[in-house]
């Protein structure tokens, strides 16, 4: 973004206006406004708002609208007053523990976690009744009970960054601590350190406005916005806005803080961020059907699952679409395994996820047909279909970290589709749970069940999911991506096991990697996926004879093996294969590049 | 190096499993549940941060600064007043006597006497803790009640895509609620229905319509929070691929939602919500003031402006432990429902 539309932009503009207006009245409140504020009239007591007072006048006759104005001065500079005590407070404790030794850093940042348990609000309580309640008292009390979050949080920011890779090595060729805070620390957390800064002077005008309303903070004849509540809360039955409007201007000036923060921050908070990009991302399917789906042939009766001319397509930020999947068409056979290998990006595991019937609502999503067995997938599903898919059709994730409930037990979650949809007793399906367990290798398995996922290992986790697969009726297993998260010795388990659920189960596997070898070695037939686009399909015993397709051979020709010339660098993708260059000329195969021996050294 | 061959049939796992399981044999050989070590160690957490609080408590007389004794009863108060006020606080002994003197008080229930009421502050705080805790306590379960199913509503709404006008009116709403403290809320809710409307009552205590304002007013803010802590988490787990795996294995929506989902919320919510309670024991302060309820709150506020200081201390120790005792039971929940917490090092 550039600075130009940074400062455009409605946040940042409001921020500045909000600003410069309070600037104005603190600045010249009180020359403008003070003889109205000040001025006693004893006939026109207690009056409620109208066109001379807008917000009435107080016991004395005094103009309501004119001393809040007026108030601005002296709530400001009170709570920019505490708001530095804090910041000051918080860097100095905050800098010092982030260089203390290991052990009194402990010591020091469990009491600051003491200290934060309590609700600021207490603490000032507690420091008001050391300084008394007097304006002077309050600023102290407020700063300083600001101090252990604002430390805290400059501790946690200095420690980020001095576990970073450049603050090591300043500490290796010998820069003392005070130095790597000078020079690496304080300018690395100069922004988030004055985005909380702004937020920190928001509460603290908050907590005044209520310290003062308790009367403990300004006192008469003094006054700032949180006085003149306490004063109006009296009256509130005869002038409300002598109450309201002192509170007005408190929640104003808040909201001008925190608009200064966010404009600091550049951007707005996480959480609303998050909602708000859910609001604007999302579409409703559009799942058209272009036409009929053919009448079941005897050819389609061998076939498990089908799907023709898949297109997925997903919205822009900026109200666009963007096709990912253009026109992919994939027959599975009865018991077949079925590899798809394309880089990421290729669309690979959007197929298979459509194919699954898995995507989610933000995907558009248009197929001439999809059959899952003699299940038409493109109506909508019965509950009996959605059962039958749950017993029938498998699935497994990359990430097996991610992919398990990490809430809810081993056991609960392999006996679900048992019990749902196979209608077993809890004490049946927990005998089915554990015999998956044991067919992948898990041992003393009816324990495990009582185990939650963090107590088992990554490969175990992946083990458990493909378990979960056999606690159904698996016809077909759509496999994402299963091993690539594991290291290469679990990696050879997890396809040991997989291999051997297929044999038992005799389902259909689709398998999907970015590894041509793996793909080649477990699957009978490949296809290669690139730029939401099928390739190439091949057998795969015949994939390095029978390879087309420059891609492919490219692909092919990166795996080394016995034979390949070890003095010489490995190949890589040509830059004319890279996605850029092949976007829209895929399918004339004429431009066929072959893959050439890189004079770059390749990094391994 | 010799590493002793694998037994090919049993599928094994080297490196992270051994590890889980080196780390598990230490835990037991030390006897204790990860579970329980969890607990003990918050434990100990508490009654350090209980001494912090105590010592800082005992400290408070010493200091303020000039004369405790004269900056209580004022300039006007005698001599003699002064010194037999002295006397009655303690205040001639050594301080290391006037220490356990006070622990031994805290733990026999003794707090001391008030110099302003001239009753034992125990007294006073007994008989004025239930209305605070009554009104923390409906404002909390108000607000975690209605939060639940508001923000669970907010992330399907956000998420659906439709209506997207309305999310944003929601996210604005909860915006506003969660900045505007409770006091000036409060404010609010009197001018509307206590001033304009005359439904209920500014101010009082004694008829159940008296805490409908306050306990409003207490709940409104910490419930927006909560449902915007509740909203984003769900859609976060609504992101997750153990949520696609619940998907894929098609359960019933009510089963994904309220079995897969709800738990990985209810982690998030009730740390909050640890906080939120935390918050309110303070936020009773200002709302029993607004209200003129006569709770720990206002007691409180007019000790600290007559500076009562044994009557400060009790109230004081006394929040400490409303707050802390919070903190430790969201702790024991946590380590019963989720069972990554007890194994995280805290």
């Amino acid at each position: 973004m550039s600075v130009r539309t940074k400062l455009l932009n409605p946040l940042t503009i409001s921020a500045l206006v909000g600003t410069a207006l309070l600037v104005f009245l603190a600045v010249a409140g009180p020359v403008i406004w003070g003889t109205a504020a000040e001025a006693t009239d004893v006939s026109s007591r207690l009056l409620p708002a109208s066109a001379a007072h807008p917000f009435g006048t107080d016991e004395l006759g005094r103009d309501v609208f004119a001393r809040v104005l007026v108030a601005t001065r002296l709530t400001l500079l009170l709570t920019l007053g505490a708001t530095a005590i804090a910041l000051i407070g918080g860097v100095v404790f905050g800098l010092v523990a982030s260089i203390l030794p290991k052990y009194p850093r402990r010591w020091f940042t469990g009491l600051l976690d003491i200290l934060l348990a309590f609700p600021w609000l207490l603490m000032v309580l507690f420091f008001t009744v050391i300084w008394g309640a007097t304006a002077t008292g309050a600023m102290l009390a407020i700063g300083f009970a600001g101090i252990p979050s604002f430390a805290r949080l400059v501790y946690n920011l200095a420690a980020s960054v001095s576990g970073r890779d450049y603050v090591r090595a300043a500490r290796v060729v010998g820069v003392g601590p005070v130095g790597i805070l000078v020079r690496h620390v304080l300018p690395n957390i100069a922004n988030p350190f004055f985005v909380n800064a702004a937020a920190t002077a928001s509460v603290t005008l908050l907590s005044f406005a209520g310290l003062s309303f308790l009367g403990l903070g300004v006192q008469a004849p003094a006054y700032d916005w949180g006085r003149m509540l306490q004063e109006g809360i009296l009256r509130i039955y005869i002038n409300p806005l002598a109450a309201v409007g002192p509170g007005i201007a408190v929640v104003l000036a808040g909201l001008v803080f925190t608009l200064l923060s966010e404009a600091v921050a550049g951007s707005r908070g996480d959480g609303l961020r998050a909602v708000a990009a859910r609001a604007a991302g999302s579409v409703t399917i559009t799942a058209r059907r272009r036409e009929l789906a053919p009448e079941a042939t005897a050819s389609d009766r061998e076939l498990i699952a089908e799907i023709t001319d898949l297109h997925i397509a997903f919205p822009t930020a900026d109200g666009g679409v963007i096709e990912r999947v253009r026109g992919v068409d994939l027959q599975v056979a009865r018991g077949e395994i079925v590899g798809i290998v394309g880089e990421s990006g290729s669309g690979k595991s959007l197929t298979a996820m459509a194919l699954a019937g898995l995507l989610g609502d933000d995907a558009r999503i248009t197929t001439s047909a999809h059959r899952f067995d003699d299940l038409d997938m493109t109506r909508t599903l019965t509950a009996s279909d959605r059962a039958r898919l749950g017993v029938e059709l498998g699935m497994i994730f990359q990430d097996p970290l991610t992919s398990l409930n990490p809430a809810l037990t081993i056991g609960r979650q392999l006996t679900e589709v048992p019990e749902v949809h196979m209608g077993m007793r809890p004490k049946e399906a927990r005998v089915r749970a554990a015999d998956a367990l044991d067919a992948v290798g898990i041992p003393n398995a009816t324990a495990r069940l009582k185990q939650y996922p963090h107590e088992f290992s990554g490969g175990m986790r992946q083990r458990a999911m493909i378990g979960m697969a056999l606690t159904g009726k698996p016809r077909l297993i759509i496999a994402d991506e299963p091993t690539t998260a594991l290291d290469v010795t679990v990696q050879r388990q997890v396809m040991g096991v997989l291999h051997r659920a297929q044999e038992e189960t005799g389902a259909a596997i689709v398998f999907i990697s970015h590894d041509i070898a793996l793909v080649s070695a477990f699957c009978d037939r490949v296809i290669v996926m690139k730029d939401g686009r099928v390739v190439e399909s091949l057998s795969a015993d015949r994939i390095r004879e029978d390879a087309q397709h420059p891609y492919t051979k490219a692909l092919i020709a990166c795996l080394p093996d016995m034979t390949s010339d070890r003095t010489q660098p490995l190949p890589v993708i040509p830059p004319e294969l890279l996605p850029e260059a092949l976007d829209e000329s895929i399918e004339s195969l004429d431009d066929a590049v072959a893959p050439t021996i890189n004079d770059r050294e390749v990094p391994v | 190096m010799t590493t002793p061959p694998l037994a090919t049939a049993e599928v094994v796992d080297t490196t992270t499993a051994a590890l889980a399981a080196r780390v598990e044999e230490r835990r037991l050989r030390r006897g204790l549940s990860p579970r329980t070590a969890f607990l003990l160690r918050r434990l100990g957490r508490l009654v350090i941060s209980l001494a912090v609080v105590v010592v800082a408590s005992f400290l408070l007389m010493y200091l303020v600064p000039g004369d405790p004794v004269r900056a209580a009863l004022g300039q006007s108060a005698t001599p003699q007043l002064v010194e037999a006020t002295r006397v009655q606080l303690g205040l001639d002994r050594p301080m290391y006597e006037q220490f356990f003197r006070f622990i031994g008080g805290l733990f026999t229930g003794d707090l001391g006497t008030s110099v302003r009421l001239q009753r034992p502050v125990g007294d006073v705080i007994a008989q004025r803790f239930p209305t605070t805790l009554l009104l923390a306590v409906l404002a909390f379960i108000i607000a975690v009640v209605g939060a639940l199913p508001a923000g669970i509503g907010a992330a399907v709404l956000a998420r659906s895509g439709r209506r997207r006008g309305l999310s944003m009116a929601v996210s604005a709403v909860l915006g506003i609620l969660i900045a505007v403290p409770s006091f000036l809320v409060a404010v609010g809710l009197i001018s509307l229905f206590a001033v304009q409307l005359g439904w209920l009552p500014a101010a009082g205590w004694g008829k159940p319509a008296d805490a409908v304002l306050p306990v409003i007013a207490l709940a409104i803010g910490p419930m927006a929070y909560l449902v915007r802590i509740v909203q984003v988490e769900m859609l976060a787990v609504l992101d997750t691929t153990y949520m696609t795996t619940a998907r894929a294995k098609r359960l019933p929506r009510r089963l994904i939602h309220l079995r897969h989902a709800l738990p990985n919320i209810v982690t998030a919510s009730l740390t909050v919500g640890g906080l939120i309670l935390a918050g309110l024991t303070a936020a009773t302060v200002l709302i029993e003031t607004v209200f003129a309820i006569p709770g720990l709150g206002t007691i409180m506020v007019s000790s600290v402006g007559a500076k009562d200081y044994p009557m400060v201390q009790g109230v004081v120790i006394v929040y400490a432990l409303i707050v802390l005792g919070v903190n430790l039971v969201v702790d024991v929940i946590l380590a019963t429902i989720d069972p990554r917490s007890s194994i995280t090092e805290g």
